[in-house]
């Protein structure tokens, strides 16, 4: 693996009592889309809190491009998408975007590149409260966009997305890796595990996974993913 | 800090606010219909409208901010659009200061339209001069906000967040000595008082009825008023985490 992204070390976290994530060891490769999968419950969400450096967590080191997560110069250099989608609702769709460009100090050109990357340049002057839920999502992402994170960190980008406009985000994911951008995706469909370069596998707060697509259905013997998953799952509970 | 960020926030706060238009026309129209509906209330005895309506001009601001605030920031609290800003490059003192500018520009428009019509159709005086009544309201408004800021923390539904205008406004507003001159309360309660930023306020928008001009009394009013617009900030600052459990 050359140079990564994300180190996590021993990372426990705790929400209301209970442990969420439980001594989580893991690298992510600069430059590759990393899929987080997981049933819902799994700890997902609070794993890529913890990258952003949103999530207070009980122990364990969470390093993100060579600095601890949540780190000031980091504010400039991740970007972070939450499931649901935070905007605006009573602004347009530009006046979100003008917005969150004026934040991350970037231009009205980044502003506009970002619309047009998710397929929203004809919705400019639309208010965000009157889009569908999947255009809101994408209005979401591009206010992510307009800063060029080095790091995106996105949750659940394309629940609910027609399936046509979902392979569209996810050749914008992959054009965003050429370019060099690290993104780490999580999703509970088990079809777009295999269009990432490495997936994470995770299972009630454990990693019961971390490898390429290809060699974890060559592992477990099993066809497709949502196969290996189980098989993991089950192997799991077998060793417990 | 950030000049441009700080100018963007308020001008997205003051975006969003144009884009609702019934409580701008709210905003605007009710403190002057209740300045209306006092002078004819008190129509046999201008004396008492001009001590209780100077004051009210500068409670009016007060109040609307702080329920605008309380709610404005429990949205973005709740939608999840605070949690983000503060994952961006963003100092907190930006958006602060962005919400301060924005209400304070709010609340000088409030002024202006109430003041107009108190000061010429209903006859209200203000020896103090009208600029002074002005600063006074919009130090009032930011008062407001900033205490709006502060309890929104506190609240987890806008149900809660509404809710808290009685809690902490009423106990100010019975305090602060409209209804009763404030040197002729029961000890403990002026000690109340005293401690109460609203109080100072009222103080100084009734000595701009008497005195003429800058005096060191209604200095030390704005002062204190300020003052406690700063503390309320900085404790809704200390509310802004940006890790959470």
């Amino acid at each position: 693996m050359d140079q990564a992204s994300v180190a996590v070390g021993d990372l426990v976290v705790d929400r209301g009592g209970r442990p969420v994530l439980r001594a989580l060891s893991f690298q992510i490769p600069a430059g590759q889309i990393t899929g987080l999968l997981g049933p819902s419950g799994s700890g997902k969400t609070t794993l890529l809190r913890c990258l952003v450096g949103v999530q207070q967590i009980r122990s364990g080191t969470v390093t993100v491009l060579g600095q601890p997560a949540g780190s000031a110069e980091l504010r400039w250099r991740v970007g972070y998408v939450t499931q649901t989608p935070s905007v605006y609702a009573d602004l347009s769709v530009a006046g979100n975007l003008r917005y969150f460009a004026a934040v991350a100090r970037a231009s009205a050109a980044d502003a506009d590149r970002a619309l047009s990357q998710v397929g929203l340049a004809d919705r400019a002057s639309d208010l965000v409260g009157k889009l569908s839920g999947g255009q809101r999502a994408r209005v979401s992402l591009a206010c992510a966009l307009v800063g060029s994170p080095t790091l995106l960190v996105l949750d659940e980008p394309t629940v609910g997305l027609d399936p046509v406009l979902g392979r569209d985000l996810w050749a914008l994911f992959h054009r965003l890796a050429d370019t060099g951008v690290t993104l780490i995706v999580s999703s509970h469909v088990m079809d777009e595990a295999a269009r990432c370069d490495r997936l994470l596998l995770l299972r009630d707060g454990r990693l019961v996974a971390d490898d390429t697509p290809a060699e974890i259905r060559r592992q477990t013997g099993a066809e497709d993913l949502e196969q290996a998953f189980l098989r993991l799952a089950e192997n799991e509970e077998a060793m417990a | 800090m950030s000049i441009r960020t700080t100018l963007a926030t308020a001008a997205r706060v003051l975006h969003q606010l144009r884009s609702d238009h019934r409580t701008i026309a709210l905003l605007l129209v009710v403190p002057t219909l209740l300045m209306v509906l006092l002078r004819y209330v008190f129509d046999g005895s201008p004396e008492t409208f001009n001590r209780i309506g100077l004051p009210l001009l500068g409670i009016f601001p007060f109040v609307t901010m702080f329920l605008v605030t309380s709610v404005a920031m429990l949205r973005e609290r709740t939608s999840g659009t605070l949690e983000r800003l503060l994952t961006t490059p963003m100092a907190k003192l930006d958006l602060l200061l962005g919400y301060a500018l924005a209400f304070a520009l709010t609340a000088l428009v409030q002024v202006a339209v109430a003041s107009t019509v108190a000061f010429t159709w209903l006859s209200l005086e203000a020896p103090g001069g009208v600029p002074l009544v002005a600063l006074l309201a919009v130090a009032n408004a930011v008062l407001g906000m900033a205490l709006g800021l502060l309890v929104s923390a506190f609240a987890a539904t806008e149900f809660q967040a509404v809710q808290f205008l009685p809690a902490v406004i009423l106990p100010q507003f019975l305090l602060c000595g409209l209804l009763t001159p404030r040197d002729r309360m029961l000890d403990l309660l002026r000690w109340i008082s005293d401690a109460l930023p609203l109080s100072y306020a009222v103080d100084g928008m009734s000595r701009l009825r008497v005195d003429s001009g800058l005096s060191g009394q209604i200095g030390r009013d704005l002062v204190v008023v300020g003052g406690c617009a700063v503390v309320a900030l900085a404790l809704g600052a200390a509310t802004l985490r940006r890790r959470t459990a």
